[in-house]
């Protein structure tokens, strides 16, 4: 290393480390993507322990993911469990194949196995993301509506077989001048966000109207069912604590229930959704560069390993993400 | 890289080998999750038996990805542990003090002085 000089190729690639000392045989680029992996994991983990931690606190009335995440392409209104977010993970465990297949192709030198893996793991990516972008959607929009009182809980409505009710299929109609207060009519330009559809007068009539319909609040049972009121309970607990009406999920508020289930699940998924966009990217970047033959050229594909490492990482984390979102 | 080219015959045949045992154990908790059988509601050890289940299986998983996809099986000794057990260390901690708080907080909430659902 220190006197004769030959030219191997893979110069800058192996760790000196001192005369003829290469302790970890790795390239540079490969340790640090490594200790990048390794804090990213530490990233994540801190955010899925904090979701532990407020879900510890609230432990008997955090929102039950199954009745939150019930939504697949095409079934409208039937109640699927899990199965969406299950085809969310294949896609995402198979983009990961795609890419150790590359990673294999390239350490025989095959150019266009490489391509077309390579091809392949993109468009997984960005299939995981369409996927990703369609459950938001359906979190944000909501699907019952539900009631927040004073103390900010949140007050379903069931019937009495205890399938849930949609607001809009009970609430009365009751004329009201009350309009959305925006920023160009008012003093100083100060507006206020959408109305929502009903009124909370609206609501409390549809149900003394509905005799069948009951509330339920966000107290877990010991069978971990939330609690159904009794019809009398039920209207009582309406006038004397309802203070507004919620459609979906945004950082405020929440129709599912604690506000910070919404707000755990915007940001990890968010951040993870995010970690996969820029692994699409870097994906992109180094498809092209095979396209062009740059490592053809430099006589072996640890870029694409390198990248692979980062991509096999976003599918690590959505296997937590999976168990402690939807399973647990 | 000449260790890379002694080290990687075709590993195509594990590859999807692995593949297949990801995703049997993915269909494994989809399945138990639907379903979540009575039985495996009994808690032991503090938690429900189905989500030791569903923790177990996350961890073999993790296992199978990082050592068969990433490949760190074919890393050396101590590349393998100073990445592996200091996530593991550090998270186990953090999880640890994490959830503790959490439970002691709830439990401030339980029984104590403070009205939060007025």
């Amino acid at each position: 290393m220190s006197t004769t000089v030959i030219k191997t190729g893979t110069e800058g690639n192996i760790w000196g480390g001192g005369e003829g000392v290469q302790p970890l045989k790795a390239s540079y680029g490969k340790l640090m993507m490594w200790f990048f992996i390794l804090s990213d994991a530490l990233t994540f983990s801190g955010f899925l322990a904090a979701y532990g931690f407020s879900r510890f606190k609230f432990i008997d009335s955090w929102p039950i993911a199954d009745e939150v995440f019930n939504h697949f392409p095409f079934m409208h209104g039937v109640d699927a469990p899990m199965y969406y977010v299950a085809l969310m993970t294949f896609i995402l465990v198979f983009s990961s194949v795609t890419m150790v297949l590359a990673v294999d192709a390239g350490h025989h030198m095959k150019k266009n196995k490489v391509v077309t893996y390579m091809a392949l793991t993109i468009l997984g990516g960005f299939v995981f993301l369409g996927s990703q972008a369609w459950e938001w959607k359906n979190f944000i929009k909501g699907e019952y509506g539900a009631i927040e009182t004073k103390g900010r809980q949140i007050l379903q409505l069931v019937d009495t077989d205890g399938h849930r009710v949609k607001l809009s299929e009970i609430a009365a109609s009751i004329p009201s001048d009350r309009v959305q207060h925006e920023n160009k009519n008012g003093v100083w330009y100060e507006g206020e966000s959408t109305l929502p559809s009903f009124t909370l007068e609206e609501v409390i009539a549809g149900v003394e109207a509905n005799p069948n319909v009951l509330v339920r609040t966000q107290v877990l049972t010991k069978k971990g069912e939330k609690t159904v009121l009794s019809r009398a309970e039920s209207i009582a607990k309406l006038k004397k604590d309802g203070a507004l009406i919620v459609e979906g999920a945004n950082l405020v508020r929440n129709e599912y229930g604690s506000p910070l289930f919404a707000d755990f699940f915007f940001f990890i998924t968010g951040f993870h959704g995010f970690h996969v966009f820029t692994g699409v990217l870097i994906n992109i970047i180094i498809f092209f560069n095979v396209l062009l033959g740059t490592y053809e050229k430099r006589g072996h594909y640890e870029m694409v390993e390198k990248v692979g490492l980062y991509w096999h990482f976003v599918d690590l984390v959505w296997v937590f993400v999976f168990t402690f979102f939807y399973l647990v | 890289m000449a260790h890379d080219i002694a080290h990687h015959e075709s590993n195509t045949k594990r590859i999807w080998v692995v593949f297949g045992i990801l995703s049997f154990v993915t269909l494994v908790e989809v399945v138990l999750g639907i379903f979540k059988p009575d039985v495996l509601n009994n808690v032991v050890l503090g938690m429900k038996i189905l989500n030791w289940i569903f923790i177990i299986l996350t961890l073999y998983k993790a296992y199978l990805i990082t050592w068969a996809f990433m490949h760190m099986e074919g890393e050396t000794k101590g590349l393998r542990r100073s990445v592996v057990w200091t996530g593991i260390f550090l998270v186990s901690y953090l999880i640890f003090i994490l959830l503790t708080e959490g439970n002691y907080v709830h439990e401030v909430f339980q029984n104590g002085h403070k009205a939060w659902d007025f």
